[in-house]
Formats: structure tokens, C-alpha cells, sequence
């Protein structure tokens, strides 16, 4: 072997054994994230931001949809143990034994107490002291107008204390006067419904805290659901349109299609990049009914997930990103009402330049205290989306004439009770 | 280069090809001689069977029995040590009704409304893809311009993916949509083909059938190649006119592969999801929710998964394929002695 030889075959040795070493170091991490609107490429810029002070551990973010991947599959992963290090999910109760606990990894637990305090309740199971992770958003639901088409019409918008029959009647003379095909939307799901049932009256709980789905509360906004569907004020492609899953109403709204669109915080981001200057739209307060005029809150959170095989790095991410200066860029870029009770207390600069995506901010913030007690308590009861799923589908079966109102919340009900016994 | 020398260069590939072959025989001779010598002759069909029996043991036989016993287990752990037994429990839940006709009266309404919207669409979907794939196949096979072109473009749609296929229908049918547009031009009010029960089972019959008919169509059309031409030749001599020569000739000669058709279509039409579950949902309400929608949704869709309920709804749909593969058996039997 030549002395070339020998030097060519000792420099490729060298480099093979250093990308080896790097390579055993390197840790990849893998977060299951979905998107509301664009954040995730705000969390990209986060974590490349990390990646970049901590060459040794990578974040592979697998974007998929909120419905399919974050409702359906991750719960099945998180039970075979196949699930990723760290996700991004709206079941905090329902999955909260599968969430880890960074208290013995992260350096200031004080910083996460003081600043996530009330909402680690939301992720943990009852009397833990875990810290699972951080709300990537607070959100209260609630309506969205077309007011370009309130001007159209000559009719002004109404203001806070209209009740639901009233913003019923309203929005479909302002769909009639304007050649609109339907009056109102609301997501297809149970969350949304409850907000107003609670402030027609629904009490959603007995006196032991268990679900109860027939009270006249309930029936009187269960009533009102079936006549807007049976006389159109309602668009029935959203509920009637779709069977056995979540959906939302945004694509009406966002093309012109309806007056009135029950959502919540969350869609703020969306409307002001897709609806632009197209027409002047507004967040309004929730309707009110003869308890309460409530919304529901709800949120989102980052957690870490037990089973990683690498809790010290995924507590570093995790530690990282809940930092305040992290999450007032999050916050501020993403238009989300801010999960940190420091930055909600100092105000976060929103990256808005619509005036209509400011005044929305202000008015979801302005919702947040008239929030009834029982729609908190709904939020934090670990099998909601038992009694959601349960709302959403029975009452889907009364607009399309499968069942009668009755049959209906008795249905409601024993879905409940069966599901409920089944984890029993 | 001279010619010898070019004749052994393009032998060089083959020689590999064969040397390759002879190492990989010789390895295996090594290993199979001494079993042979052991279990002998006779028993080294199993040796050969094994491998392919292992993969149908695993993916098949055991996913089979685990889903057998969840359907008598409880509770929501996922991993079968962790269930508890309750005997037939799941399976009364589903049973237990006071009217069988009226899924109202049923404790498990959703399984019985599965049931009987799948019982329609199975009926409606088997016999109309059957007649259309019939009528496509004869016109396919007789002497008609750009042949070719319109046996690909029927085969088409069968290289699309259900998914894809769903929402190409979705856009036609959807209140915006295609067919609304038409509709709109002639000056019609849009009719919400999606929205309303009958049409959205209607137009799952109707998507459906066009998604798997070129399958079918492929499956006749060869059969019809394959009988004699010299039939119909006598068979007009006779002064036979072409109702009669097909149904003394075509129809008793192609029952082998309409039966065939009937079974692949029968057997794909209880096992139907992907394309329904994208295009409706399942919906408008439960109109078009069909078993293994059910299924999926009782198992995995819910919040809390009932995988005994689940398991047990697909022990009933097992039970169903067993009995349309049996009669496809019979059906074949009986044709094949019809025939000899």
C-alpha cells in the first residue's frame, strides 16, 4: 500500500468514526402537532431557534390533521406505547395518564407553578402534582359577524346582552336583505353547543358531578337547533352535511355564505389572513339566554409524553419553549390568548395589523369573565368529549328526522352511561 | 471485435444470471437435504408450505383469534392481558332489541341502522355493478371504434384511489358543485345530493359502482373472449338472432365468471368504508353509516374505545363474508357441473 494509500484510507477512518460518534449523540425527538392556522411554522422557527443552541438533540414536527390524527390516532398510539415524545393536544383530562411529569428534570418548577398553575390542573390526573407541559393557547368560544353584510342590510350590530332567539331573528333579515344563503353556522360539535345551552339554562352535571343531559335548559337550546335547521336559518352543511366527526363552519364564513358563525378565539388567525380586507368581519359577545350569556373556554396544550425514551431532552424543548420570551413571540405571531398567567398579566404585542384582529382579541378577552362555573366544569370533567360526541350525533340524527327530540336525550344519555360504565 | 467475441459478451448476463441461480439452489440443497433425509419425501410439502403459512398465521389466523377473544373482554385497556372477560355481554348489547325491523328499539340502534343501511347498499350495489359491468363488457367486446381507448378508460377508475375518487365526487355533488352548476344553467334550484338521506345513499350506490366496475368489467370481458366464436357462427347458421345467442350462448358460458364477479363484488360491498366514510360520512345522520364504519367508530373514533363492542360487530361481519364465501363455493360447484 502506497504512503497516498495509507493517508487517504486513515482521513476516511477519521471521518466515519467522528459522524458515527456524532450520529449515536444526535437525539431526534418527534412532536405530533396540528394547526389552526399557520403555528406551526411559528414553532418551526422556535425550534430551529433551539436546535441551533443545542446541536445534540433534533425536533421532527409530524403536522397532521386535528380530527383524524390528534382525536383519533394519538390516543390508540399513546395506549400501544407507540406515541411521540411530545404532541400537541386539546384532551388534557382524557390523556392525561399517558403525559410525563418534567418536574425532576426542569431547573425552576417555580417558574412552571407560578405561570402554568391553574391550567396543569387541566393536563394532570386529580391530586397529581405533575407539570405535563404548557397551553399553547387559552381559548373561549364564540360568535363572529359578517358586519359588512349588517351594513349592507341597513340593520346595526347588536350588541352584548341579545339573546339567541333575538340574534336569530336578526341575522336572517340581514341574510334575507342581503341575498344571503343562510342566517347562521356553528361548528359541528358538542363544545360549541354547550356554551349556549349552559346560558339557556343546561346544568350538563347532577349533584355528584356526574353528566346529565335532560333539563329545560338543554331541551330549550336543543329545540332552537332543530327549528334554525328545519327553516334554514342554520346552514345544514356543516351538522346535517357530515356524520360521526368533528367540523368546522369557517369555510362558510370565510366565502360570504352566512351572517353569523359560532367558533371561538382560536379562528382570529385564520380570518385575518384568509378573509384579509375581502369584508369587515368582527368577534361579538356570546348571545345570551335566561342563565347566563357564557361561551366555553378550552385550550391547547404541549405535553410530553411518558413513554419518550428521552424525558431529560424532551424536558429541555419543553422547558425552552414555555420560557416567557419564546412563548410572548408564539403568542404574539399566532394571535393566541396567551396560556402564561405572566404574559396575560403583561400583555403580549400581537404581530396584528388589522384593526378588526385587535378588537376580536379584546373582545374574547372580554368574554373570559363571564364564563358560567359550569361550563368550566364541563372543560375540566376528563370524559367531555364523551358527552360532546354524545350532543353532536343524537342531535344530528333529530335534524335529519332519525329520531325525536326525546329519543334523542334519551340516546344522550345512555351513550354517556355506556361509555362512562365502560371505564368504570 | 470480432463475432465470436461479441456472441460471448452477450452470453455474459445469462451466465451470471445462471451461476447465481446454481449457488443459491446448491445453499439450498444444503439445507433442505439433511430435512429431507429426516421427515422424508412425502412430509416436505409442509417445509415448502411453511413460510406462507407462517405470514397467514401471523397476519391473519392471530389478528382473527385476538379479535375473537376481545369480543368477549371489557373495559378500555388496549392490550389484551389487561381486559377483563364478560362473557357474551358485548354481544347482547348488541342483540338485545324489542323489534329487530325498527333500530329505534334497539339497545346498540347504531349496529342495526349500519346493518340495514349496508343490507341496501349491498343489494343495490351487487346487482347494479353486476348489470353495468355486463353491459360494458359486451360492448367492450364487440367490434366498436377506439376499443382500446374505452377499455382503458373504463379500467380507470380502479387505478384511483378511493380517497381520491371520493372527493372528486364530493366536488360534483356538493352544494356548490359541478352538478349544481349544470343545474343552475338550465335554471333549476341546486338540490343538496350530500344533505338529503335517499339521495346520499343513492349516490354511494351510484360512486361506488363507478369506482369498482372496470375491475369487474376486466373479469367478464375475459370471460367473453374465451368462448368459441365458432358458437355464434353455427348458432346464426341456425337463424339464432343476438337476444338468443346470448342467452343460450353467452350467459350460460360466462356463469363462471359472473359468479365470480357477484361474489368479489358481494364480499367488497359488506366490507365497504374508505370511499363512503370520505365522501358522506356516514351521514346525512346514520343514512349511510355502514358496518365497518360502525366498527371504527365504536373502536376507534370515540373518546372512550369500546374495543369489545367493536370486536364484537366484526365477529357478526365475519360471520356474514363466511357465509357469501361458502355460497361462492356452492354457486362455483354447481356452475362447474352445470357446465360439465
Amino acid at each position: 500500500m502506497t504512503r497516498t494509500a495509507r493517508r487517504f484510507l486513515a482521513i476516511l477512518l477519521a471521518v466515519v468514526t467522528v459522524a458515527a460518534g456524532s450520529a449515536l449523540a444526535q437525539v431526534e425527538l418527534r412532536m405530533t402537532w396540528y394547526d389552526d392556522g399557520s403555528e406551526s411554522q411559528v414553532m418551526r422557527d422556535l425550534l430551529d431557534r433551539f436546535e441551533a443552541a443545542n446541536p445534540d438533540v433534533t425536533v421532527v414536527m409530524d403536522v397532521v390533521p386535528y380530527s383524524s390524527g390528534i382525536l383519533q390516532s394519538l390516543p390508540l398510539q399513546l395506549a400501544s406505547g407507540q406515541g411521540p415524545d411530545m404532541a400537541r393536544v386539546t384532551d388534557l383530562g382524557g390523556l392525561s395518564e399517558f403525559f410525563i411529569d418534567l418536574r425532576p428534570h426542569v431547573d425552576d418548577e417555580a417558574y412552571w407553578d407560578v405561570n402554568f398553575g391553574p391550567f396543569l390542573d387541566w393536563m394532570r390526573p386529580a391530586g397529581s402534582e405533575a407539570i405535563p407541559g404548557f397551553m399553547t393557547q387559552l381559548t373561549v368560544t364564540g360568535p363572529y359577524v359578517n358586519a359588512t353584510l349588517f351594513e349592507q342590510a341597513g340593520i346595526e350590530v347588536p350588541g352584548p346582552d341579545t339573546t339567541w332567539p333575538e340574534w336569530a331573528q336578526i341575522t336572517r333579515d340581514v341574510a334575507e336583505a342581503t341575498g344571503t344563503p343562510y342566517a347562521m353556522a356553528m361548528d359541528r360539535t358538542g363544545h360549541r353547543l354547550a356554551g349556549p345551552a349552559i346560558s339557556m339554562g343546561a346544568e350538563l352535571f347532577d349533584e355528584d358531578g356526574y353528566p346529565a343531559i335532560d333539563d329545560e335548559g338543554f331541551r330549550r337550546m336543543a329545540e332552537l337547533m332543530v327549528e334554525w335547521h328545519a327553516d334554514g336559518t342554520m346552514i345544514p352543511d356543516v351538522w346535517i352535511g357530515s356524520a360521526g366527526s368533528y367540523v368546522a363552519g369557517n369555510e362558510q364564513f370565510v366565502n360570504a355564505q352566512v351572517v353569523f358563525y359560532m367558533s371561538g378565539s382560536w379562528q382570529i388567525g385564520q380570518f385575518a389572513q384568509l378573509i384579509g380586507d375581502a369584508f369587515d368581519w368582527q368577534a361579538v359577545s356570546n348571545p345570551c339566554g335566561p342563565a347566563a350569556c357564557t361561551g366555553m373556554p378550552g385550550g391547547a396544550a404541549l405535553v410530553g409524553i411518558a413513554d419518550t425514551d428521552h424525558p431529560e431532552e424532551v424536558a429541555r424543548v419543553l422547558d425552552f419553549l414555555a420560557q416567557e420570551e419564546q412563548l410572548a413571540e408564539f403568542y404574539g405571531r399566532t394571535l393566541f390568548i396567551p396560556g402564561h398567567l405572566g404574559l396575560a398579566e403583561s400583555g403580549v404585542e400581537f404581530d396584528a395589523e388589522l384593526q378588526a384582529t385587535r378588537d376580536a382579541l379584546s373582545t374574547f378577552a372580554a368574554e373570559v369573565p363571564n364564563l358560567h362555573p359550569t361550563a368550566y366544569q364541563l372543560q375540566g370533567y376528563p370524559f367531555n368529549r364523551v358527552v360532546f360526541d354524545a350532543i353532536r350525533d343524537r342531535l344530528t340524527q333529530v335534524f335529519v328526522g332519525e329520531l325525536s327530540l326525546d329519543q334523542a336525550i334519551e340516546r344522550m344519555q345512555s351513550d354517556i352511561d355506556e361509555q362512562i360504565a365502560e371505564t368504570q | 471485435m470480432n463475432g465470436a467475441s461479441r456472441t460471448k459478451l452477450n452470453e455474459l448476463p445469462g451466465k451470471i444470471a445462471f451461476g447465481a441461480v446454481a449457488a443459491v439452489m446448491t445453499v439450498l440443497g444444503w439445507a433442505i437435504e439433511p430435512i429431507q433425509r429426516l421427515i422424508g419425501v412425502r412430509r416436505m410439502a409442509w417445509v415448502f408450505l411453511l413460510p406462507n403459512l407462517a405470514i397467514f398465521g401471523v397476519f391473519i389466523l392471530f389478528p382473527m383469534a385476538m379479535n375473537f377473544y376481545y369480543a368477549f373482554t371489557g373495559g378500555t385497556q388496549l392490550y389484551p392481558q389487561n381486559r377483563p372477560f364478560v362473557g357474551t355481554q358485548n354481544f347482547e348489547q348488541i342483540y338485545t332489541c324489542t323489534n329487530y325491523l325498527e333500530p329505534s328499539s334497539c339497545r346498540e340502534d347504531l349496529f342495526w341502522r349500519a346493518v340495514f343501511n349496508s343490507g341496501t347498499f349491498v343489494a343495490f350495489h351487487v346487482v347494479g355493478l353486476v348489470f353495468f359491468a355486463l353491459v360494458t363488457a359486451l360492448v367492450l367486446n364487440a367490434k366498436i371504434r377506439f376499443r382500446g381507448f374505452f377499455r382503458s378508460v373504463y379500467f380507470y377508475p380502479v387505478l384511483l384511489s378511493p380517497v381520491v375518487v371520493a372527493l372528486v365526487w364530493k366536488w360534483i355533488l356538493q352544494r356548490n358543485g359541478l352538478l349544481n352548476g349544470i343545474l343552475d344553467a338550465f335554471g333549476r334550484e341546486p338540490i343538496l345530493f350530500l344533505l338529503n338521506s335517499e339521495w346520499a345513499m343513492f349516490w354511494v350506490i351510484v360512486v361506488t359502482i363507478w369506482a369498482n366496475m372496470g375491475f369487474h368489467t376486466l373479469i367478464l370481458l375475459a370471460g367473453l373472449q374465451s368462448i368459441p366464436a365458432e358458437l355464434y357462427e353455427a348458432a346464426q347458421i341456425d337463424g339464432s338472432g343476438p337476444v338468443l345467442s346470448f342467452r343460450h350462448i353467452t350467459l350460460p358460458l360466462l356463469m363462471p365468471n359472473v359468479i365470480v364477479v357477484l361474489v368479489l363484488a358481494l364480499i367488497r360491498a359488506v366490507q365497504m368504508f374508505d370511499l363512503v366514510y370520505v365522501l358522506t360520512g356516514g351521514g346525512p345522520g346514520s343514512a349511510t353509516l355502514l358496518m365497518v364504519q360502525y366498527i371504527y367508530e365504536v373502536g376507534f373514533a370515540s373518546q372512550i374505545q369500546r374495543f369489545g363492542l367493536a370486536a364484537s360487530a366484526s365477529v357478526t361481519l365475519g360471520v356474514v363474508l363466511l357465509i357469501a364465501t361458502l355460497l361462492q363455493l356452492r354457486l362455483s360447484r354447481g356452475s362447474e357441473s352445470h357446465l360439465a
